[in-house]
């Protein structure tokens, strides 16, 4: 066993048990907590795929910055109740016979098919291959994510104002 | 690891995920399901383009991404304004479109 399977196996429990944990706890912050542990381990599965620049947004933005929002949200709404927001959930068996056959399709799916078992060589430098593609083939979607991510933060600004 | 082993382990977090939107009543637990089930395809994306050396599905993950934090800042701000407005975050107790 090399290190890279290791460390594949490693951060599959990790992932896996971290994800659970956030679907079945039952306090919301924890919940969170786990999701920022879920998110930080698929940055480690980025990182075995030798995508440190997407790994290092993927803490930055997602680890960083979603789990803040989260958890504003949940602070600043229990404020407003005054009280613990309880996380239950329901239809277990309904979503757990969903969510299996799901996962059974996409495994057979997967299984059936004959994919790449090792990766291909790169030459040169994956995080350079990335901006020069963002900023010449992709350099249109790459303005209109800008524009996205300004007009979603403007309405939540709007949204989330305070009553006047 | 062979790409195979990528998959499986993306499509284990998503169906994890549609559990948690499934399940959960609470609003922000549906966002935190829907988190993962976005994280999950991440992982499909950039398990693809590094198999298929090419950086094109590299370059979606960054897209996704974005997209993914514009909408829980979204999705965050809408349940702030219905708690002030309907006092609960609860799923089944927002039936205002119900016929």
């Amino acid at each position: 066993m090399n290190g890279e399977v290791l460390a594949f196996w490693v951060l599959a429990v990790v992932l896996v048990g971290s994800a659970l944990s956030v679907v079945l706890t039952t306090n919301l912050f924890h919940a969170v907590l786990w999701l920022a542990l879920a998110l930080t381990g698929t940055a480690g599965v980025f990182l075995l795929l030798d995508a440190e620049f997407i790994a290092a947004v993927q803490l930055l933005l997602y680890a960083g910055g979603i789990i803040t929002i989260v958890v504003f949200a949940i602070v600043v709404t229990e404020r407003l109740v005054g009280e613990r927001i309880s996380q239950t959930s329901r239809r277990l068996a309904g979503g757990g016979i969903v969510a299996t056959v799901l996962l059974g399709a996409i495994v057979s799916a997967v299984l059936e098919r004959p994919l790449a078992r090792a990766k291909p060589a790169v030459d040169g430098d994956l995080t350079r291959a990335v901006g020069d593609v963002v900023l010449t083939r992709f350099v249109l979607p790459f303005e209109l994510l800008a524009l996205l991510m300004l007009a979603a933060l403007l309405s939540a600004i709007y949204f989330a104002r305070p009553d006047d | 690891m062979g790409l195979q082993a990528y998959l499986i382990l993306a499509a284990t977090v998503f169906a994890i995920g549609l559990f948690g939107v499934v399940t959960r009543r609470n609003t922000i637990g549906i966002l935190l399901g829907i988190e993962l089930m976005l994280n999950a395809v991440n992982i499909n994306l950039v398990a693809f383009a590094r198999f298929s050396a090419d950086v094109t599905g590299m370059v979606f993950t960054i897209f996704t991404i974005c997209i993914t934090v514009s909408e829980a800042a979204l999705g965050l701000a809408i349940v702030i304004l219905l708690f002030r407005t309907r006092r609960t975050v609860m799923a089944d107790h927002l039936d205002l479109l119900k016929g």
